[in-house]
């Protein structure tokens, strides 16, 4: 039973898989966004370090801050954008008629979204420490917290996206690529959470990676803030189970509606 | 025992009733027609048949399981086929069938793609991307996906839709000696009457989400007092069905 599951599943990822090894532009967009992303507020941090009175802190926060961003922005375009690929091709009513049970799908999603973000965000770090001479592993194990709890809630923000295609089609294509960057200003990426204005602040509250970029610029400090942590993987608990029901609504009325037949038109 | 057992089918889209208290039986090893002119109801017969429409009443049972509530223990060993429905244009024949055959949990598949590439023509264009080819390569390519699995059940959407004579005729051969050796069930949805002639044990015709008359090709035949099917098909379609 698990040995059928993990075929399944393991169809689903080749499917992808095959998409990539063939094309190399394809790869190169995967590192393109979070490199460039990289380069930019590196240069951004040494130049503030330049003029002086800005302490090396500042520019472990900026690079830690964009390279722990682009691994909620990756983790949320990789599950979504592999949905769309589906759609765009027109292959969703074959995948649904298959024996592919729903939650062997999001697996699969999940695993081509892991491979996605490896192949993206690895580029960027190793260009980090060679440019900037900034060791993303010097946070140590706590980083693997910073970084599930960033996959995570990239992955529940993709829920809520495909639960929107489901209900709109293609047409609610942009928000694949658009939702979780717009939420950027709020989630203390770059700046502490006090400095985001009321009445926004409360809705950065209650954004996991707002309390996990806390985290970040404690351990900068040689600090663990377990409870920014806790907060951060309580939220996403939540945010996860929600937008999964959501996923799961919007799936049950696409079938009531013969949406699954018509996504791709 | 039926492999497709159908009772009192329906399904409503706000106002519009798109199919209507629909009944029928497959047996192993039959093929069924679905005949019917545009907004008949078929392919939202056979949407809802593999699962991806939920019916809005009646029941539906496939290879013994109840489809509202044990559609994955069917599906594993039905399949389907419509040109009307893509397969990943970027990936190549081959990568698509072995998609679909790990999808399907299908042993020996790398010698299962071999079968199919031989029976249905495919070895020259195995490893061409599926986008890249003619309408009636692609058609062949989605046969090899629906038949991938060596399914009990088969639901063909005009499978002979875009090909040349010669290969609908040879692909027609092969539906028939599939069927013959594996006792395949078969429901076809098809606008080609000599296909269904051919093929069908069965007719359900179709209008306006009901069906209007069922019978052998034969049995039609004789009760309308026409020589094909498709004057068959164009009398109840512009004069409604006779009474028995």
């Amino acid at each position: 039973m698990m040995r059928a599951s993990a075929r399944r599943i393991w169809g689903l990822v080749y499917r992808h898989a095959c998409l990539y090894r063939k094309s190399w532009p394809r790869l190169v967009e995967l590192a393109y966004w979070p490199t460039l992303e990289m380069l930019i507020w590196g240069l951004t941090a040494r130049f503030l370090y330049l003029r002086g009175g800005t302490a090396w802190l500042l520019a472990g926060a900026l690079l830690g801050g964009v390279l722990l961003w682009e691994v909620a922005l990756r983790a949320q375009m990789g599950m979504a954008m592999s949905f769309l690929e589906e759609v765009w091709s027109r292959n969703l009513a074959h995948i649904f008629i298959s024996p592919l049970r729903p939650f062997e799908m999001v697996a699969g999603l999940m695993t081509v979204s892991l491979l996605r973000l490896l192949v993206g965000l690895l580029p960027a770090v190793a260009l980090a420490y060679l440019l900037y001479a900034f060791n993303l592993f010097a946070f140590g194990p706590i980083l693997i917290l910073f970084f599930v709890n960033l996959v995570v809630m990239g992955w529940a923000v993709s829920f809520g996206v495909m639960g929107l295609l489901l209900r709109h089609g293609a047409g609610a294509e942009s928000l694949a690529w658009g939702v979780l960057a717009g939420l950027t200003p709020l989630c203390a990426v770059y700046y502490p959470l006090h400095v985001i204005p009321m009445p926004w602040r409360v809705i950065s509250l209650l954004l996991p990676a707002s309390h996990v970029f806390e985290g970040m610029r404690a351990a900068l400090h040689g600090r663990v803030a377990w409870r920014e942590l806790g907060l951060a993987t309580m939220l996403n608990a939540g945010w996860l189970g929600l937008l999964a029901l959501v996923l799961v609504r919007e799936f049950r009325i696409a079938r009531v509606r013969g949406a699954l037949l018509t996504l791709g038109e | 025992m039926a492999r497709i057992v159908v009772q009192g089918l329906g399904k409503r889209y706000d106002a519009v009733m798109a199919v209507e208290d629909l009944s029928f039986s497959v047996e192993a090893g039959e093929t069924l027609a679905l005949l019917g002119g545009n907004g008949a109801g078929k392919t939202t017969t056979i949407a809802m048949l593999l699962g991806l429409l939920v019916p809005s009443a009646g029941r539906i049972e496939i290879l013994g399981h109840d489809m509202a509530r044990e559609r994955f223990a069917a599906l594993a060993r039905m399949n389907f086929s419509s040109p009307y429905v893509s397969l990943p244009g970027r990936l190549t024949v081959a990568e698509n069938l072995r998609v679909y055959g790990h999808l399907y949990g299908v042993r020996r598949l790398e010698a299962r793609i071999g079968e199919l590439a031989e029976a249905l023509d495919l070895g020259q264009f195995l490893h061409r991307p599926a986008g890249n080819l003619s309408a009636g390569q692609k058609t062949r390519v989605a046969l090899a996906k629906a038949l991938i699995n060596q399914p009990d059940v088969l639901l063909l959407d005009e499978p002979t839709a875009s090909l040349d004579p010669d290969t609908g005729d040879m692909v027609r051969g092969w539906l028939e000696r599939y069927r013959a050796q594996s006792g395949c069930s078969i429901l076809l949805a098809s606008h080609n009457m000599a296909e269904v002639e051919r093929l069908c044990d069965q007719v359900l015709m179709l209008k306006a989400g009901r069906a209007v008359d069922r019978g052998t090709p034969q049995a039609l035949l004789s009760k309308y007092g026409r020589e094909t099917l498709e004057d068959v098909f164009l009398d109840i379609h512009r004069h409604g069905a006779r009474a028995a």
